[in-house]
């Protein structure tokens, strides 16, 4: 019983994790149809955020509570550069986007390894995040249940930004058609940059919240963005519901995995998985109703 | 016919040009370590020339050649270490073995002692993944970017397997050591030699394929399913099948390029096959013309010269280096240097337009419509797109999609 818990747990803590760097993604990747690399290298600075933030505040916990929102300054500034400087020109080239935003993570990480150097650093957790509370015999990881918390917050938000407020009935309104919304006097361009604001600010929340479980190296992005993506493709494109789904599931399925067998194997079995689903509904979970033919 | 016939004299004579340049002038012109990284840039060549096929001619986005590559050259490598066991070391047990397995060769490496078996393999096994995973994706109509992020997940699982297999597959070390080649002892300068000679062959051999191919029915087919799948589909053409075909002989050059790769690098390693190598391929494609039949091998051989000559010194720099190719020749040159011609004519002739590249906005979020489900309200009948709807796969005048000179007016055709 304790292991099931304590698998069940780690699954859905892997599944919060997941959710938390692939929300942003099923904003940018979703609704705007750019794939963006960078996203994992976002996540990045959210995370060197953190490590510097607690440099300057050494006190753990108050330097978590500005990370959070300094991470998200730091990752939604560097999307809104990335859309203003190179995607804006490209929306009409989906897969070009892809590598050319590789072009970026690539940039990024280096410059990561030229500032804070190539061996990973730490940034530690509050006292009050330190330690394990018992659920039926099972020991969970304070912090982890702060990631969790931390990622249903921030899906909470998400979604009352984009149902509740005039800012999100904007977006929507953009992403199901661009030239009417234009015409019914929504300004686009704005409406874009937001969107890959909030997307990638959400990715810099991503990076202060995986700080708490291991350690921050220019790599880091690279350990998520992959996952992150199937997440959303299992999800189905622009389904934010899909990919919390899509998260949970994949984090079970691949804490079952790694327990049964071995973590290589598990990543290995986790595609396979995905590749079957996606014979079943090659549009995810969820997928907008739609006559188009794709 | 003129055209026809000039065009087949000008291929052959440029064929003959290339044979004479590989296999005459650069074995003597060029000092032994040198030629060995030609022979090392030859095999990335190899892999771009498919590449160039299933992305530049099929708009397949294919972010996991490194997987066909790896197996070729990992199946290259199992069969050189168990050679070489048998040969030099009399038990017959690869050396990394014994220090991290059991000390005992697993069941499945051992069809790779015959050398016969273990050449049929090279091409077999990544033709056969690639089939029955491109069956699995195009028969369902996966494509586009979920296509791209699967063949990606795909590198990324392959090289995280490869890591934790460090019994048997060398983990993160991977396989190296390797000393002889089919019973040829690979320090010998003259066997160096015939390696490149191989490696060469095989990649006029590629070459010739690949041109024969897209001067094919099944060529013209690949760059209209890439342009507009649908109608090819209501033409009464399965693009599923056309995607898979080119997608197979795509990995199979893969393949074969990594089992060649091995003998002449003298390693493999998961650092050479996961997702940011099988990326890396693409952007010497991009650079050469990812549309055109030679661009994506020049592109390919002087961007792994470039690497070989800045990265050892300059390590940080080529980094950004390398991000920045990709920025600037994807986002701003997706023709690659084989469009520049034709961008120069065209800006000499209208200067203004040209200047202005993103002058004509996206009419939707998602304009390229064959890769995502675009709910497109504004096109009422999506059977029937109608002609002035800015089609995204056509040639925009201002960012031209990549399209060999050459056949610039017939993939056009198709698509009206």
């Amino acid at each position: 019983m304790e292991l099931l818990i304590g698998q069940m747990f780690a699954g859905l803590s892997l599944g919060s994790v997941l959710l938390l760097a692939a929300l942003g993604l099923s904003l940018t990747f979703g609704q705007m149809g750019v794939i963006n690399m960078a996203h994992g290298e976002f996540m990045m600075a959210g995370a060197y955020t953190a490590f510097v933030v607690q440099q300057t505040i050494s006190d753990a916990g108050v330097s978590l509570l500005v990370s959070i929102p300094a991470g998200f300054l730091v990752g939604g500034v560097l999307g809104l550069v990335l859309e203003a400087v190179l995607l804006r020109r490209m929306y009409h080239r989906p897969l070009d986007t892809l590598l050319v935003t590789f072009g970026v993570a690539l940039i990024l990480q280096q410059a990561a390894r030229d500032i804070f150097g190539a061996p990973s650093v730490d940034v530690r957790a509050p006292g009050w995040l330190q330690g394990n509370i018992e659920l039926l015999g099972a020991p969970i990881p304070l912090t982890r249940l702060f990631i969790l918390g931390l990622s249903l917050l921030c899906l909470a938000g998400l979604v009352l930004l984009l149902k509740a407020t005039p800012l999100g009935r904007r977006i929507r309104a953009v992403v199901l058609n661009r030239d009417l919304a234009e015409t019914s006097g929504v300004s686009t361009r704005r409406s874009d940059q937001l969107t890959f604001f909030i997307g990638s600010g959400l990715a810099g929340i991503a990076g202060v919240a995986v700080t708490l479980i291991g350690s921050t190296s220019p790599y880091l992005g690279t350990n998520y963005i992959v996952d992150a993506f199937l997440v959303v493709v299992a999800g189905g494109i622009g389904q934010i519901k899909g990919a919390v789904i899509a998260a949970f599931a994949l984090g079970v399925l691949q804490s079952v995995f790694e327990y049964s067998t071995t973590a290589s194997i598990g990543k290995v079995l986790i595609l396979i998985v995905i590749v079957m689903f996606l014979q079943l509904r090659p549009q995810g979970i969820f997928s907008l109703k739609t006559r188009s033919l794709a | 016919m003129r055209n026809l016939l000039r065009g087949r004299l000008g291929t052959a004579a440029g064929f003959t040009l290339g044979a004479v340049l590989l296999l005459g002038v650069a074995p003597a012109v060029l000092p032994a370590f040198s030629l060995g990284l030609l022979g090392k840039f030859l095999c990335f060549a190899i892999v771009a020339v498919g590449i160039g096929l299933a992305w530049g001619r099929g708009g397949m986005l294919t972010l996991g050649q490194g997987v066909f590559f790896g197996l070729g050259a990992y199946i290259m490598a199992m069969h050189m270490k168990l050679a070489d066991a048998s040969l030099f070391g009399g038990t017959g047990v690869p050396d990394f073995m014994s220090l991290y397995g059991s000390g005992e060769v697993p069941g499945w490496w051992e069809p790779f002692r015959s050398p016969a078996l273990t050449l049929l393999a090279v091409v077999l096994v990544p033709g056969l993944v690639a089939l029955v995973l491109g069956l699995a994706i195009f028969k369902r109509r996966v494509k586009g970017a979920y296509f791209a992020i699967l063949s990606q997940a795909l590198a990324a699982a392959f090289a995280v397997f490869l890591i934790g297999q460090q019994a048997t597959t060398g983990g993160s070390n991977g396989l190296n050591g390797f000393r002889s080649f089919f019973g040829f002892d690979l320090k010998d300068p003259s066997n160096k030699l015939m390696l490149y000679m191989i490696a060469a062959v095989v990649l006029l051999l590629a070459l010739a394929i690949a041109r024969q191919l897209m001067h094919s029915r099944l060529g013209e087919l690949l760059v209209a399913v890439r342009d507009q799948e649908e109608r090819v589909r209501f033409l009464g053409y399965d693009p599923a099948t056309v995607k898979t075909v080119i997608y197979v002989i795509a990995a199979v050059l893969a393949g074969i390029a990594g089992a060649l790769f091995v003998p002449l690098v003298g390693i493999i390693s998961p650092a050479d096959v996961g997702v940011i190598p099988s990326i890396a391929f693409l952007i010497g494609v991009a650079i050469g013309g990812r549309a055109t039949l030679l661009g994506p091998v020049l592109g390919a051989v002087g961007v792994a010269a470039a690497q070989s000559s800045l990265a050892s010194t300059f390590p940080s720099f080529w980094v950004y280096f390398q991000g920045l190719l990709f920025v600037l020749v994807i986002g701003f040159m997706p023709g690659g240097l084989a469009s520049l011609p034709a961008a120069v004519g065209r800006w000499r002739r209208t200067p203004a337009s040209a200047s202005t590249p993103d002058a004509a906005p996206p009419s939707s979020t998602r304009p390229a419509a064959p890769d995502l489900p675009a709910p497109d309200p504004e096109a009422p009948d999506p059977a029937a797109p109608h002609p002035e709807a800015p089609d995204p796969e056509a040639p925009d005048p201002a960012a031209p999609h990549p399209e060999a000179p050459a056949k610039a007016t017939r993939p056009e055709e198709v698509s009206r």
